[in-house]
């Protein structure tokens, strides 16, 4: 059953994933990558992380892809004119892209501690949520605010950047 | 059930197509969005450890803090990422990289 789920949302992770390189227009190309996006929020429920996969949904395919069909449309970018492509350094993208994903299938595949069977969670009943917020605020306390001040500085420097005229 | 290797390969084919577009790719935006691909993997293959490596019976959940911060500086890089496209594009009125080439060697 999680098997065959996570067959089902990993394929149409990785198409909707191609579709991304694969499309012209760049509106195609955002819905395709809010697809993937939920496929992955999906994967993350079947590795029993339902907090992470909400957030997924809710960040990423929420607030981030709706910043970029922002852009998109306020750009008006239309699909974008077929120019002639470098064939040597597309040939070699390839080749590099091929080249690192057949090294990793291998090394996976080869580490047989990798291959062994998920083992069981203890205690059904204890929820994430609750366990990521622990560990959050407790080990994590100093990072956290720290990721806030990058927050606030982060939308400082959006301000800064699209005021009329930059100094 | 699916095993760690299941997920490592899976979020190994993303970032590999996320690699590929920001190699591929000459629109600037494009590039931003592979990108915000290759971040995901590196969560999907991180939630995967944290399921399959585990503390006392539950998950190790420092990974999916880790996933939870990735996602959170994703969110901050995002918003400065495209008001630099916007600023650029109003500079320039272009987003392909192949016309943006003032710093190139």
């Amino acid at each position: 059953m999680l098997l065959a789920a996570f067959w089902f949302f990993a394929t149409l992770m990785i198409l909707f994933a191609a579709g991304v390189v694969l499309f012209r227009d760049p509106v195609s190309c955002a819905m395709s990558l809010v697809m993937s996006f939920i496929s992955l929020a999906a994967l993350f429920v079947t590795l029993d992380a339902t907090f992470i996969g909400i957030i997924q949904v809710l960040v990423y395919a929420g607030a981030v892809m709706v910043l970029f069909l922002f852009i998109i449309m306020l750009l008006d970018l239309r699909e974008e004119k077929q120019r002639k492509l470098n064939f040597a350094a597309t040939a070699g993208g390839i080749l590099v892209v091929a080249s690192f994903l057949s090294m990793l299938v291998r090394t996976v595949l080869s580490d047989p501690a990798l291959s062994k069977p998920t083992p069981a969670l203890l205690g059904n009943g204890v929820p994430d949520v609750k366990m990521i917020g622990m560990t959050l605020f407790h080990s994590f306390a100093l990072p956290f605010e720290a990721v806030g001040a990058l927050l606030l500085s982060a939308t400082v420097g959006v301000v800064v950047l699209s005021r009329r005229s930059l100094r | 059930m699916p095993t760690l290797a299941h997920y490592l390969i899976a979020s190994g084919i993303l970032f590999s197509i996320g690699l590929a577009g920001v190699i591929l790719r000459r629109s600037i935006i494009i590039i931003f969005m592979s990108l915000e691909m290759m971040l995901n993997a590196a969560n999907l293959s991180l939630v995967a450890f944290s399921r399959h490596n585990l503390v006392s019976g539950h998950q190790n959940f420092d990974a999916q803090v880790l996933v939870f911060f990735i996602i959170a500086v994703a969110a901050a890089e995002v918003a400065v990422g495209l008001a630099i496209i916007v600023s650029l594009y109003r500079a320039r009125q272009t987003t392909h990289v192949e016309d943006l080439d003032t710093l190139k060697f």
